[in-house]
């Protein structure tokens, strides 16, 4: 095996030397509870300043139209409103940004704090009102008068392809922002030779990620001083600090964004929005504080919304099941602007490079279309374009599998990349690490015991009952590196983490990180990794995190990168730190550095009485002079970078075991199983948490949530009512395995934060269809809805009907 | 403006009298005239339960009440729960099970089982999951907190 920087042979000697680490791996309560169990934790609108206005938004009413007049004279009259601000305004204050990328075919749209000339979806951003409340700024709102010339609507991404469609972006002369094709081996020939063939025109329709703190956001600035702070309800205050620093022209160190509690993101919080750009323009405009908060329907119409694809795919095999080719192409609907910085191409182009999956199809086409329509736009979403490649492979998979008469679970674990193939590249060029393909399946088989649950179907089956179990197997790559990047030259450095740790006059250990938790449990996870590798407590450790200002390249957290990344980090800072701390303490003991110890903060050589603490090295160094030479006197101070240069795999198998109610068509799911390999587990109470919440987002994406639009573009499900997610009744019990196969990355740890939302879509798709396969139904559209499961029940039956 | 109308409310047996616009949601006022910001607002329309609390002895959404109907009331949030320091049974058990994520939707929740707690058996998992299907999740896909809220119970029971 190579030897990885940073977790070589010596250096993990040297820490077990120096260390009697405790905290990796063990089920550590999460020091972020006590705040948010007692109401006390501080999310953005929980922020009051003083003499803070208030914004609201007068929104686009139109999909599509051009802005002939706005009229806010009666608006800005109203008392309490301090300005009613349009793009207008805001010209000669920001310039607007753009998702640059160097892909070829790709056009980037100007992303700006308000519409200009046109509106393109209902639910942009066109005036914002300031005023002292939320209230009056509302009460305003309505007065505004908007005079619109409507324009054709582009609503279904196929006919936004055709030569004559109107066009979003005139200035990109077509509605294709983004194209490209992946290929590998001689896919035609082999399609053409493979004895068993199955294909399909694949729906996954769009979702938003509903996070339960709709997004918020404060804006304070010194005009003394000529700095900004943006408290921001994001997963990226390091993204958000450039792009405003780029908007607004002012210097990343008079910007400072910070995230402090936040709700949930699951990558809805993961990009630039135009009401940051404006909060932030407000707010230096008329020198005061400036707050806007998202009510439910503004998340639900502008929050950046996910998936959203048509995939027209086959698959080849041979008669014993094994792949042969695979096809696909893919047609992305990405709403109506490229969003920063992630670009549109983000989630369409993720499923056609992951549709290969953890199996050797070596023969492979893939091509992608990102189409702009008048729709919020896409963004990430938790497992970004694979939950989507999942569904389609493992729906080909099952379907071949029955075509051939073999089990589904042998179909994949003929399939599967074996462990002597490792490292593998797929058809799209991503290279697997070593991760427990074949282990995870049949983890998941065991723990649901499979065969039983093929017997009570037989015995379901004779009774005239629907009962269905479903398997989806998937790899996905996180904590990716510096040589991975899904659109090539981004505005954003995905690869690298910095970690700076250091010791305070008083002992106080404070790491610092350019990441951004919002319910992850990152100031746990990363103390118990700083703990282990200094020497010291959990408690001991304060941990800064989701603040542009705490590490030069502040990121955020997003693509199930920030334990890997973030971990490696504070490895190497604690190292280097220990490092000063040993060398200060071997004068303080008049011991050998090499023979120290660290443990719970005290630092000693064994068998002896020698003995001292974390707090009296740093007393030593900083305050007692004498005490120490100076060469040993150094600021007990480390930064550490990490570049896991490709990134690790992460792979599960997911197991879904439902009925369908012959009456009522619902869907009960009565148990869901997952097996999967995360590397080795920092903290498993919050890995399983992660799972849980994961398969729960991807039951709903299977069963229940769907973002409709109708044919002239407005939205229809701008209410939680109407945009159904599910809540406890609707979930089963859940059962988590964990396989730990170490990965290359320090401290062998994998990605895991997405992994639920891939699997559990496909797996509930596959339980479907085997409950209904008495009557030949395959399930190609997600959600699967009951008056989508009514119609196909019913074509059946007529289609048996007719061959009576 | 509208004129104020003057309400006295005790929250967390203390005493607030205020004066209020008519139109000021409960939610808003324990927020905003309080700054008891452990209620939340997910959603404004009664679907998410984010900003659950305790009126009278009853778990209601505090943003489709007014501040003005609550005039006269007894009122229970988050806050009147344990402290950071000494968190009450049922906050440990949401800590020791890792019953919450983002802790947006956390307080809702409390509120809610507290009320289940105090007017229910709650025998089985069915039961917990049916009392909590007004408050929603987005992050913990609820196994935990249905664990948090069954060992509760079972300690209890245990307790004579
Ligand atoms: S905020 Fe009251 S129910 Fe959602
Ligand atoms: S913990 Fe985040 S919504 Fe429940």
């Amino acid at each position: 095996m190579t030897e990885v920087p940073g977790q070589t042979a010596a250096d993990l000697a040297l820490d077990d030397r120096q260390t009697r680490p405790k905290n990796i791996g063990a089920r550590i309560k999460r020091t972020e509870d006590p705040r948010l169990l007692t109401g006390r934790g501080t999310y953005v609108d929980d922020r009051q300043a003083r003499g803070m206005l208030h914004v609201a938004f007068r929104r686009s009413d139109h999909a599509h139209a051009r802005i002939l007049s706005i009229d806010a004279a009666a608006a800005r009259a109203v008392p309490g409103v301090a300005a009613v601000l349009t793009a207008g305004d805001l010209a000669d204050d920001a310039v607007p940004v753009h998702a640059v990328s160097r892909m070829a075919n790709y056009y980037a749209t100007p992303i700006r704090a308000l519409a200009s000339d046109k509106v393109r979806f209902v639910g942009e951003p066109v005036v914002a009102v300031v005023a002292e409340s939320r209230y009056v700024a509302e009460d305003a709102c309505e007065l505004i008068e908007i005079g619109y010339d409507p324009l054709p609507v582009v609503v279904d991404p196929e006919a936004a392809v055709r030569a004559d469609a109107p066009l979003l972006h005139e200035e990109a002369g077509t509605n294709i922002l983004v194209q490209r094709e992946f290929k590998r081996g001689d896919f035609e020939a082999e399609m053409f030779a493979a004895p068993v063939r199955v294909k399909g025109r694949f729906r996954f329709h769009r979702k938003t990620p509903t996070a339960m703190e709709n997004r918020s956001y404060l804006a304070e600035y010194d005009g003394g001083r000529d700095e900004l702070v943006l408290h921001s309800s994001t997963q990226v205050p390091g993204i958000i600090r450039n792009a405003l620093s780029e908007a607004l022209g002012m210097p990343g160190h008079r910007l400072r964004v910070i995230a402090p509690e936040v709700g949930g993101g699951f990558g809805g919080k993961a990009s630039l929005y135009p009401e940051e750009l404006v909060v932030a323009l407000a707010a230096r405009k008329l020198g005061r504080p400036v707050k806007w908060t998202s009510d439910r329907m503004e998340d639900l119409t502008a929050t950046s919304h996910g998936f959203d694809e048509t995939i027209d795919a086959e698959m080849g095999l041979d008669h014993e099941g094994r792949v042969m080719a695979l096809t696909a192409d893919v047609i992305g609907d990405v709403g109506a602007y490229s969003i920063y910085p992630w670009t549109c191409a983000l989630e369409p182009v993720q499923v056609v490079s992951f549709l290969p999956g953890p199996y050797r199809i070596q023969n492979y086409r893939g091509t992608v279309r990102a189409v702009a329509t008048c729709k919020a736009p896409t963004g990430p979403y938790r497992g970004v374009g694979r939950p989507i490649s999942t569904f389609v492979t493992e729906r080909l998979l099952d379907m071949a599998a029955h075509r051939i008469g073999i089990d589904p679970r042998d179909i994949r674990l003929k399939n599967f990349i074996q462990d002597h193939e490792f490292p593998y590249r797929i058809g799209s060029g991503i290279v697997w690490d070593r991760s427990s393909f074949t282990d995870c399946l049949e983890a998941a088989c065991k723990a649901v015991d499979y065969d039983a649950l093929r017997r009570r179907q037989a015995e379901a089956r004779a009774a005239g009952r629907w009962f269905g179990v479903g398997i989806a197997s998937y790899a996905e790559l996180t904590g990716i590196g510096s040589r991975i990047s899904v659109a090539p030259g981004m505005p954003l450095n995905t690869g690298t983490e910095t970690a700076r740790i250091r010791i305070d006059t008083t002992g106080g250990i404070t790491a610092a990180f350019g990441i951004a938790s919002h319910g992850q449990g990152l100031e746990t996870t990363l103390a118990q990794v700083v703990a282990d590798k200094l020497g010291v407590r959990v408690e001991d450790v304060r941990i800064i995190q989701g603040d542009s200002a705490a590490v030069p390249n502040p990121t955020g957290t997003y693509a199930s990168r920030s334990t890997v990344l973030a971990s490696g980090a504070a490895t190497l800072a604690a190292r280097t730190l220990r490092a000063k701390v040993f060398k200060a303490a071997a004068h303080l003991l008049d011991a050998s550095a090499d023979d120290l110890v660290a443990e719970d903060g005290r630092i000693y050589v064994p068998h002896t009485n020698k003995s001292t603490t974390f707090k009296d090295v740093a007393r030593a160094v900083y305050l007692e002079m004498g005490r120490l030479p100076g060469e040993a006197r150094e600021e007990l101070e480390a930064a550490g970078t990490y570049d896991p240069v490709l990134g690790t795999t992460t792979s599960a198998s997911h197991v879904a075991v439902l009925d369908i109610d012959p009456a009522t068509y619902a869907i009960r799911l009565e148990k869901f199983v997952v097996a999967e390999d995360c590397g080795r587990l920092i903290n498993p109470l919050i890995v399983d948490g992660q799972v849980h919440g994961g398969v729960a987002q991807g039951i709903g994406a299977a069963l229940y949530e769907e973002v409709v639009y109708d044919d002239d573009g407005q939205i229809l499900t701008a209410s939680l009512v109407d945009y159904v997610v599910p809540a406890a009744s609707e979930i089963p019990p859940m059962q988590v395995v964990h396989m730990q196969t170490t990965s290359p990355a320090i401290g062998g740890f994998r990605g895991m934060g997405e992994g639920g939302t891939i699997g559990a879509p496909a797996a509930i798709a596959n339980a479907v269809s085997d409950a209904l396969a008495p009557l030949g139904i395959e399930i190609d559209e997600l959600p699967v809805t009951p008056e989508r499961l009514f119609r196909l029940i019913q074509a059946a039956r007529s289609r048996t009907g007719d061959q009576e | 403006m509208s004129a104020g109308k003057t309400i006295r409310v005790t929250v967390n047996s203390v005493i607030y009298e205020r004066t209020v616009e008519p139109r000021l949601l409960l939610s808003d006022f324990l927020r905003q005239e309080l700054a008891l910001t452990g209620t939340h607002v997910g959603c404004e329309h009664g679907v998410c339960g984010a900003c659950t609390i305790i009126v009278n002895g009853d778990s209601v959404r505090a943003c489709l009440m007014l501040a003005v109907q609550a005039d006269g009331a007894t009122v229970e949030t988050v806050e009147g729960l344990g402290s950071i320091h000494k968190l009450n049974p049922l906050q440990k058990a949401f800590q020791e099970q890792h019953a919450l994520q983002c802790g947006f939707c956390t307080p809702g929740m409390l509120m809610t089982v507290t009320d289940l707690l105090r007017k229910y058996p709650l025998a089985t998992d069915e039961d917990i999951r049916e009392g909590l299907s007004g408050n929603l999740c987005r992050c913990t896909g609820y196994e935990h907190i249905v664990r948090a809220v069954r060992t509760l119970v079972r300690q209890t029971e245990g307790t004579p």
